[in-house]
């Protein structure tokens, strides 16, 4: 590596990219971390009958020691003591980790098509799977309750299908939830898949078949690592905003459905406890920086071998 | 009270809050109200008397005004408020006297109601009561009667006995999520205070609702308006309004679809849409010509038989259509509206043990 001899153009070339490099952060500076320490802050108040409803223990840098001194992390304890907490944390995690799942079972087959489409279709596939975007949200989950509902539009064709006699009562279970999920999340996982599948040189393929790869080996052995990057944003793509999901459990979900996106609700709305439910959010976050890390980790092996 | 789930819709609302009233020549006054809970042309008649432009805004539930409440601005000349939350809001000088001698159609007010508002807002000085209604049970009247018999619908047994709450399991029951609704209820059907704030009152009214919880679909405080219309479910424990709202959908749609609404024998809890003026509000006067606008008997009338609530004006009564007040639902008889009951809220530990309870209950575990 050599540097240009003359400095000048490069100085002002470094300035400017130092500047473009810039707005992102305070990009993430202003909209990412002063909301979170805002509530970081609330988490560790306690709740009063005031306007807005917390006192803050946190006065500034100024009077450092007197909140180190009270500081007591009673809302955290509490969310460690309860064990509706924990077992709502846990019933998320799964429910987000069976619809990821599910999302990318039904994705990659999707995705593996798409990018093997004649060229002159593919903008009209990835039309077709970005449409269902184009109708609110809430009206499409309401339509899922249409179709889930008892003699709702599934039970009528299964039992015309002759397929079952009785209705199936999918509403108001976790697994309308689920499924819930994977319709409203399906985009998310195989935009990215599509765009790994449709960048990996078919060449390389041919190349393994010439070397006599059977084609169910070269998928595995070439197709899938190469398209793996794609899978792993999907999957996080489906898995974050499913684990925080508040909508679909409230309006699919029945009585056994617990979530934590609907605690903090009830947390919030409900008891007013906004420090506590601060302490749920920020647990959440924590509970969601691990698979982050995860693929952080995955991604960085991932050039590592290249 | 239309507690339709729309939290999208609510939060957009909130966003295109009207901003710049420095600009307008015109003066205006900003309320906030639940939806489907005015007749337009009661808007449009005050805006013609008074040359006031009305900027009118909704919400579907009465969690998304108290946050904003709670946040410290609203933005805001008018807002309708459910009266269980004025204990909480009065202390917090969240609102702004109501000056009576601004609102001389105060007079035509209904002293039984009045009255019992007292008991959220002291001596009446914050609180204008807008429409009040009770808390009941909406049935679907062939499938209850098909799976119940003949025995009428007049009791919360139908709703605490698990042995007749499990025959109706497999059509759908849906109750309100609601601790301030369901424990009151039942406490009372268990002979106890429903104002109880006693633990172990509490704790004998969260067991009684562990034993129905089986054959509950659901715990939801809005789903069941389109669920009993539709005919999905055949029992629900809801505002009057609501479910009143979802028998005259059931009407419209003609799928043969009959909604009852009852107030059960033992009593039932009474709640009180209430007008109250924002501390910060813009434009108080306003406020007040709209409060005492809508307190003339004439228009308190056109009011009520439009969104068929009962009004909180007593002289309102001599012009509504009988359709509305001969509705028991809308309008109790006297007798049935000596039962019903008030509850006063809970302190926030209180709250809290109650919320844990409630979770409890509903997640059975």
């Amino acid at each position: 590596m050599t540097t240009p001899p003359d400095p000048d153009p490069g100085r002002s070339l470094r300035l400017g990219r130092r500047i473009v490099l810039a707005v992102p952060f305070l990009w993430l500076l202003a909209l990412f971390l002063t909301p979170f320490l805002i509530v970081a802050r609330m988490s560790l108040s306690d709740t009063a009958r005031a306007l807005p409803p917390y006192a803050p223990h946190w006065e500034g840098f100024g009077r450092l020691g007197e909140f180190l001194a009270a500081l007591d992390l009673e809302n955290y304890a509490l969310l460690a003591s309860d064990t509706l907490y924990l077992a709502a944390y846990l019933s998320s995690v799964r429910l987000a980790a069976i619809s990821t799942i599910l999302a990318l079972v039904v994705a990659f087959p999707l995705a593996y098509a798409m990018a093997r489409a004649p060229r002159r279709w593919q903008p009209a596939l990835l039309v077709a799977v970005i449409l269902p975007f184009w109708t609110s949200f809430l009206i499409r989950i309401y339509a899922w309750i249409g179709i889930l509902r008892p003699e709702g539009f599934l039970d009528v064709v299964v039992q015309a299908l002759g397929l079952a006699d009785a209705p199936l009562g999918l509403l108001n279970t976790d697994a309308a939830v689920v499924l819930g999920m994977v319709y409203s999340y399906l985009p998310f996982m195989v935009l990215p898949i599509y765009a790994a599948l449709e960048r990996i040189d078919r060449s390389l393929l041919e190349a393994a078949a010439d070397l006599g790869s059977p084609p169910w080996k070269s998928f595995w052995t070439v197709t899938v690592p190469l398209a793996a990057p794609g899978i792993v944003a999907g999957c996080l793509l489906v898995f974050i905003p499913a684990i925080g999901e508040f909508v679909i459990p409230d309006l699919l979900g029945g009585p056994d459905t617990l979530m934590i996106g609907k605690v903090l609700w009830t947390e919030f709305f409900s008891n007013r406890d906004w420090p506590l439910s601060s302490a749920v959010a920020i647990v959440l976050l924590a509970v969601l920086l691990l698979p982050l890390l995860v693929f952080q980790r995955a991604l960085r092996r991932g050039e590592g071998a290249r | 009270m239309v507690r339709k789930f729309v939290a999208g819709a609510a939060l957009a609302a909130s966003l295109v809050l009207p901003a710049g009233h420095a600009l307008a020549q015109q003066p205006e006054l900003k309320i906030f109200n639940w939806s489907d809970y005015v007749d337009p042309a009661v808007l449009e008649e005050f805006t013609k008397e008074t040359g006031v432009k009305v900027v009118y805004d909704t919400f579907d539930q009465m969690e998304t005004v108290d946050t904003k409440l709670s946040a410290g601005k609203t933005g805001y000349d008018l807002i309708v408020v459910t009266a269980s939350f004025l204990p909480r809001h009065i202390p917090l000088k969240l609102y702004a006297e109501v000056d009576r001698s601004k609102v001389p159609n105060l007079q035509h007010m209904w002293p039984e109601i009045t009255s019992r508002l007292a008991k959220y807002d002291p001596g009446n000085r914050f609180a204008v009561n807008y429409m009040w209604g009770t808390t009941g049970i909406g049935y679907n009247v062939a499938k209850v009667k098909q799976r119940l018999g003949d025995a009428p619908v007049d009791s919360w047994s139908i709703v605490f006995d698990p042995a007749k709450l499990s025959k109706l399991a497999d059509c759908g029951v849906h109750v309100l999520d609601a601790t301030e609704e369901m424990f009151p209820a039942a406490l009372r059907y268990l002979g106890l205070d429903p104002d109880s704030k006693k633990e172990a009152d509490l704790t004998k009214a969260s067991q009684l609702l562990q034993k129905i919880r089986p054959h509950i679909r659901k715990f939801h405080s809005s789903e069941y308006i389109n669920a009993l219309a539709n005919g999905d479910i055949c029992l629900a424990v809801g505002y009057s309004g609501d479910i009143l709202q979802a028998r005259k959908r059931a009407k419209e749609a003609n799928a043969g679809v009959d909604i009852a609404y009852a107030i059960p024998k033992e009593g039932a809890l009474m709640w009180f849409d209430s007008l109250v003026i924002p501390a910060d509000a813009g434009n108080k006067d306003a406020a007040l010509k709209f409060i005492d606008f809508v307190n003339r008997p004439e228009i308190a009338a056109k009011n009520s038989n439009f969104i068929q609530y009962a009004s909180g004006n007593l002289a309102a009564q001599k012009h509504l259509d009988a359709a509305v007040l001969n509705d028991p639902g809308i309008y109790p008889k006297p007798d049935v509206i000596a039962r019903l009951y008030t509850i006063t809220p809970y302190d926030d530990r209180t709250q809290r043990t109650v919320n844990r309870m409630w979770t409890r209950v509903k997640t059975g575990r």
